[in-house]
């Protein structure tokens, strides 16, 4: 069973991404991939497909789509308020589409990237490996209305009426930060501020990066004016010496001249790209080694998803200590 | 984390094994551009893909460093930084060979009229004629220095001190593909359509990025290029009817 996806409308920035193309940086290509890695990796979970399989990431705005067959799709990331013709559908769950449905994505209800997926991934051209959208770097496109996109072989995968449990990564809190290139240079009492002050992204973002509004003198690097151009990774903060910094996302340049004061660990990136405008962050240092206890590579986190992974509807024939459920306590008579 | 090692100059501490966040390492030869840093970070570079390290996932250079992408929980972050001293260790790398597998283009560049709407700005700035900053450019084989802002879009250099001019304030919109601009001693050679604060001196009809090939960059770290000046009607000509990317250009192995 293969269809395609229609557009029928997509919102201002819709783009099929997976987990990008890392090996290019040499030849000045970042790798890319999804803003919220962790929200393509649930996608995954939920239809039982693999990890290469790619999806549609809406920044802020879904779209109206449709299934030329029918099919099941998974939502993740950023709650968005979603209908299929003219029902809720539940976020962070699976559900079957029939052929000729109208999905209805709109608005994100919090944080910033949404993501639909499909059972046998949009079957975009792949490019070096990966069938993501590099728009700096005009691979790929925004979709628009009239896209058809051919979807791969299901393969028996896509399980409707599945949902997962997902920690909150919506509502910023503290991230966690590494040195980066240019951290030594920066005077000790600069890093201590750092971590004390309270930043919130603007509305100036995009896949490249997150500006970073703080009240405050800004942070400037000691001894040098002007830094020669030095690799760099998504997650470094960089900082432009007067007005506001920047936290680079997947989408980055591969070099970059402004020093950058630290770099986010790649598990709490997410949590900076899916921050709405003026949703608080701190930064604080950790050392690598509690880094590298935090972390959780792809396969390690798609497990730990699956984990959580339970039917959306819990059916009471599958529910073993039925008789043991309170089942009437709350119940009122109705004429109270 | 910034570290000199013990046989790093002791004034400038360099060569400089720096942490760039989770799963990176930088290995800076200079804080300013010379064409021996260049040299080092390419051939060190080199060293590192030919120790096949597990656990490292890709190295780049910019102009000066080269870097380790790595993944942790393959290779430990004290691992990887001990090897790298290992490797830098007992070799003056300022003074060491470039890599192997490099490759020199010669590319038909034109450098008048229309191709070249900054080239008397640019060359008044460096104190040269126009003819004197042609000659100075297609004079000098340049070095595929790092590649980056764009996909395959190389920084090239380095050019006679004459051209140690800066950027403009201002940026000149959209410079096609193939545009030269010059500027602080390099020159770029521009891959996709862009605005940008270098001065267009010349125009080529060759790509560095071409998506739609089985190898989309053309370039590599380290190449090099001349640019051999043709007129104006020639490089209409090119333009025309070059459907390779290579725009006229040939190549042969740096031997």
């Amino acid at each position: 069973m293969t269809g395609q996806l229609v557009v029928h409308q997509a919102g201002p920035s819709v783009s099929v991404q997976d987990l990008g193309r890392p090996g290019n940086l040499a030849f000045g290509l970042s790798p890319g991939g999804a803003a919220d890695r962790l929200a393509h990796i649930e996608g995954a979970v939920l239809l039982g497909q693999g990890l290469d399989c790619a999806s549609l990431e809406m920044a802020g705005f879904g779209g109206e789509f449709e299934l030329t067959a029918d099919g099941c799709i998974a939502l993740t990331g950023a709650p968005m308020i979603t209908k299929l013709d003219g029902q809720p559908l539940v976020w962070n769950a699976s559900h079957s589409v029939l052929a000729g449905q109208r999905l209805s994505i709109g608005s994100v209800t919090a944080g910033m990237y949404g993501y639909l997926h499909i059972a046998g991934g949009i079957d975009a051209p792949a490019f070096l490996g990966s069938r993501a959208a590099h728009l700096a770097s005009g691979i790929g496109a925004l979709l628009r209305a009239g896209d058809e996109l051919p979807l791969g072989a299901a393969d028996g995968s896509g399980r409707a009426g599945m949902k997962i449990t997902v920690a909150d990564r919506f509502s910023g809190g503290v991230v966690r930060v590494l040195p980066s290139v240019q951290t030594a240079l920066f005077p000790a009492e600069t890093l201590a501020r750092f971590e004390a002050t309270d930043f919130a992204p603007t509305s100036r973002r995009n896949r490249q990066g997150v500006q970073m509004h703080f009240d405050g003198a800004p942070f400037a690097a000691g001894a040098q004016l002007t830094i020669l151009s030095e690799n760099m990774i998504a997650g470094d903060i960089q900082m432009t010496g007067v007005g506001e910094p920047f936290v680079l996302l997947p989408e980055c340049q591969t070099t970059g001249g402004y020093p950058r004061i630290a770099t986010v660990i790649p598990d709490d990136l997410p949590k900076v790209a899916q921050a709405s405008p003026a949703t608080p962050i701190r930064f604080v240092f950790v050392t690598h080694e509690a880094a590298l206890k935090a972390h959780r590579p792809p396969e390690r986190y798609r497990l730990d998803v699956r984990a959580t992974l339970q039917p959306l509807i819990r059916d009471p024939r599958n529910i073993p200590d039925l008789l043991g459920y309170q089942l009437i306590s709350g119940a009122i008579t109705g004429w109270e | 984390m910034a570290d000199a090692l013990p046989n790093s100059d002791p004034q400038t501490g360099f060569p400089m094994l720096r942490n760039v966040g989770f799963s990176g390492v930088s290995v800076c030869f200079s804080d300013h551009l010379t064409e021996a840093a260049n040299r080092a970070a390419l051939s060190f570079r080199a060293r590192v893909d030919a120790a096949g390290l597990p656990g490292i996932i890709e190295t780049t250079t910019s102009l000066t460093s080269a870097f380790v992408s790595y993944d942790p929980t393959v290779l430990p972050q004290g691992t990887l930084r001990d090897t790298l001293a290992a490797l830098l260790e007992g070799e003056d790398w300022l003074a060491a060979d470039l890599p192997e597998n490099r490759r020199l283009w010669r590319i038909p560049a034109s450098f008048s009229g229309v191709f070249a709407p900054q080239l008397e700005e640019a060359a008044a700035l460096a104190g040269l004629t126009p003819a004197q900053a042609v000659d100075s450019i297609a004079g000098t084989q340049v070095r595929v220095m790092t590649l980056g802002f764009a996909p395959g879009q190389p920084y090239l250099g380095i050019l006679p001190q004459d051209w140690d001019i800066p950027r403009q304030t201002g940026l000149t919109k959209n410079l096609p593909p193939g545009a030269i601009a010059v500027a602080i001693r390099q020159l770029v050679l521009f891959t996709t359509e862009t605005p940008t604060g270098w001065r267009q001196v010349g125009r080529c009809g060759f790509r560095g990025f071409r998506p739609e090939a089985p190898n989309p960059f053309a370039l590599r770290p380290g190449d090099e290029i001349r640019f051999d000046p043709v007129s104006e009607d020639r490089m209409q000509d090119i333009l025309a009817n070059d459907r390779t990317g290579n725009g006229a250009a040939s190549v042969e192995d740096i031997l």
